[in-house]
């Protein structure tokens, strides 16, 4: 009854006086909380860190004056700032390869492995689980000299004992170890997720054709994990870049020893909340944000040719 | 000419080297899974240690006496529980908030059709890049404008802003049959309606996907929360475990309680939802560019 009703009533309400908002398609309507909240709290900071890059702004809420490419041409003669995106992308050299390669033979392994699957997927994935602060609080236990876990074993080697997080050669090499044993759950479970994906038939037709493992492995296992591959690199990369929740909470705030392992966010919130200069750590931000849109921007360009030759 | 022997020959050599590769597989399985789980052992078998074992050189695995201790002083002690209920509002908040608009958005973006709907795709495909960590600076200088530093809405708001989850539940309605829903048009229900009522139902393995995803990325995240909180009674797990290794110094037994404390919710909560939060993480990460 109300089916036949309610058409009737639609069709008189719009020959009256259509109110404003009756006029806005439904479907921006739809997208009008998200978009409060988006423009809010994501495009209007993005925006706002270009214009305050441009100002001498400080924390005390004084309007900073206009200073024109100041900041900009101050970051570029800046060694600190270099130093921290040195130290950003040789940690994202660095960790990347492991944190593929590593998450790819954790996936083959329980995806080959029979027995124990979940308590192979539960060691692997359980330290992504975790608050930066717990793995920070864990891994500073564990590199202490003298008593710490690693240090406890080296000794015990008889191997001598190693300053995870006082020597300025190591130093870098401990957060990559960290955040390897952190975060490789993530790429694991992508890698397990696309393996599955792949159809018996093809391993059925392998074996009837007298194909080991190996050459399965080869001719149709990593074959077929290519996407995800370069999905999981892209995805890695970004987050290898946004470093800094480890490093800082693992040196509380210093930047390890000479300021070897702070990457460019610990610089920037070093330079807005110790040195409470708005303006300038809204320059680095800005400079970083253009980077890292360059570095993904390049990396959908790859994918997407790759795609099309496929 | 090989090609002729081998069909004989390798049924039983492929049987044995099957079998050799399998127990190898499980034994390097165990071995990583052994390496993987000795720093939660470590800090689990520290803070049921006495304080003054915990430090020995060499080191010792086995604890002279077995001891609670630590805990039963970090409860008494620390705002461990203010923590956790913190945490616990912002992000339950968080994940009701993200769950309505982005479904919401998604479902204005994929089923209906208004101008500049290509263009605000767009936008919101190109905000998935915007690491939220980019623009803490000037978002900290809008909080401090708004008044609402220091407040639980200052750690809420800004993490409801996740354009990938929008873009991931837009591909599902895109691949959800569009039969039901032309026929309730025809019956007359609104577009409002129809989403509530039909797409919504038929989204929930996509919905637990990102609620599940938003959740454990809210929970434990730290620079946003860190900065826009400075009030310990405000404080979330991972920020106030932030402040636990400076205040207390050598006292290994109590911190290394304090982190196990601090990872055990999200862990319980795997053992519980094992298969959901595989599936959620695999799901969200596959679809997340």
């Amino acid at each position: 009854m109300a089916t036949i009703t309610a058409p009737a009533r639609q069709a008189a309400s719009v020959t009256e006086a259509v109110p404003f908002w009756r006029r806005i398609p439904a479907g921006l309507l739809f997208t009008l909380p998200f978009l409060f909240f988006y423009v809010a709290f994501l495009v209007f900071p993005t925006i706002w860190a270009l214009v305050l890059s441009f100002f001498n702004e400080t924390l005390t809420g004084t309007r900073g004056e206009f200073v024109g490419l100041s900041n900009w041409s101050e970051m570029f003669g800046d060694a600190l700032a270099w130093k921290a995106m040195g130290a950003t992308l040789y940690f994202t050299l660095l960790s990347t390869p492991p944190l593929v390669l590593v998450g790819l033979v954790m996936a083959l392994l329980t995806n080959r492995v029979m027995p124990l699957k979940w308590l192979w997927r539960l060691s692997y994935f359980a330290p992504f689980l975790l608050p930066a602060s717990v793995v920070a609080l864990i891994w500073i236990w564990i590199y202490q000299p003298g008593f710490g876990l690693v240090n406890g074993a080296l000794s015990a080697l008889g191997l001598s004992e190693l300053g995870w997080l006082s020597e300025p050669d190591l130093a870098m090499w401990s957060v990559v170890i960290t955040t390897l044993w952190w975060t490789v759950g993530f790429n694991f479970l992508l890698y397990l997720a696309a393996l599955q994906a792949i159809p018996q038939d093809y391993y059925d037709a392998a074996s009837i054709d007298g194909a080991g493992w190996w050459q399965r492995l080869w001719s149709i296992t990593l074959p077929s994990l290519k996407r995800t591959t370069g999905l999981i690199i892209v995805l890695q990369l970004l987050a290898s870049l946004r470093i800094f929740d480890q490093v800082y909470l693992l040196w509380m705030g210093s930047g390890g020893p000479g300021f070897v392992v702070r990457p460019v966010l610990e610089y920037v919130y070093d330079t807005s909340f110790t040195n409470f200069r708005f303006g300038y750590a809204s320059a680095i931000s800005t400079f970083f944000f253009v980077l890292i849109v360059v570095v993904s921007a390049v990396q959908f360009r790859i994918f997407q040719s790759r795609e099309e030759r496929s | 000419m090989t090609t002729i022997s081998l069909p004989s020959r390798t049924p039983r050599r492929v049987h044995t080297a099957t079998r050799v590769w399998n127990s190898l597989g499980v034994v390097a399985a165990a071995l990583i899974a052994l390496l993987w789980l000795m720093p939660l052992l470590w800090a689990v078998d520290t803070a049921f240690k006495p304080e003054e074992e915990t430090a020995t050189i060499p080191i010792s695995w086995i604890p002279t006496h077995f001891t609670t201790d630590a805990f039963q002083k970090v409860f008494a002690e620390s705002d461990v529980i203010r923590w956790f209920l913190n945490s616990t509002v912002v992000t339950v908040a968080v994940t009701l908030l993200v769950l309505v608009t982005a479904s919401m958005a998604g479902y204005g973006l994929s089923r209906t059709d208004f101008r500049g709907r290509r263009v605000l795709l767009g936008l919101i495909i190109a905000g998935i890049m915007v690491p939220p960590q980019i623009v803490v600076v000037p978002l900290f200088r809008e909080m401090l404008a708004l008044g609402l530093v220091d407040t639980y809405w200052a750690m809420i708001l800004p993490q409801v802003a996740f354009p990938a989850m929008v873009f991931i539940l837009k591909k599902f309605f895109d691949g959800l049959p569009r039969e039901l829903e032309e026929a309730a048009r025809v019956d007359g229900a609104s577009v409002w309606r129809i989403y509530w009522q039909i797409a919504l139902p038929l989204s929930r393995p996509a919905l637990a996907a990102v609620g599940i995803f938003t959740f454990i990325i809210t929970w434990n995240n730290f620079l946003w929360p860190f900065l826009a909180v400075s009030n310990p009674d405000l404080m979330t797990i991972p920020v106030g475990l932030a402040t636990v290794q400076s205040s207390y110094g050598l006292r290994y037994a109590q911190i290394m309680a304090l982190a196990v404390l601090g990872g055990l919710p999200l862990l319980v909560a795997y053992v519980f939802f094992q298969r959901n939060i595989i599936r959620s993480v695999a799901h969200t990460g596959l679809s997340g560019t």
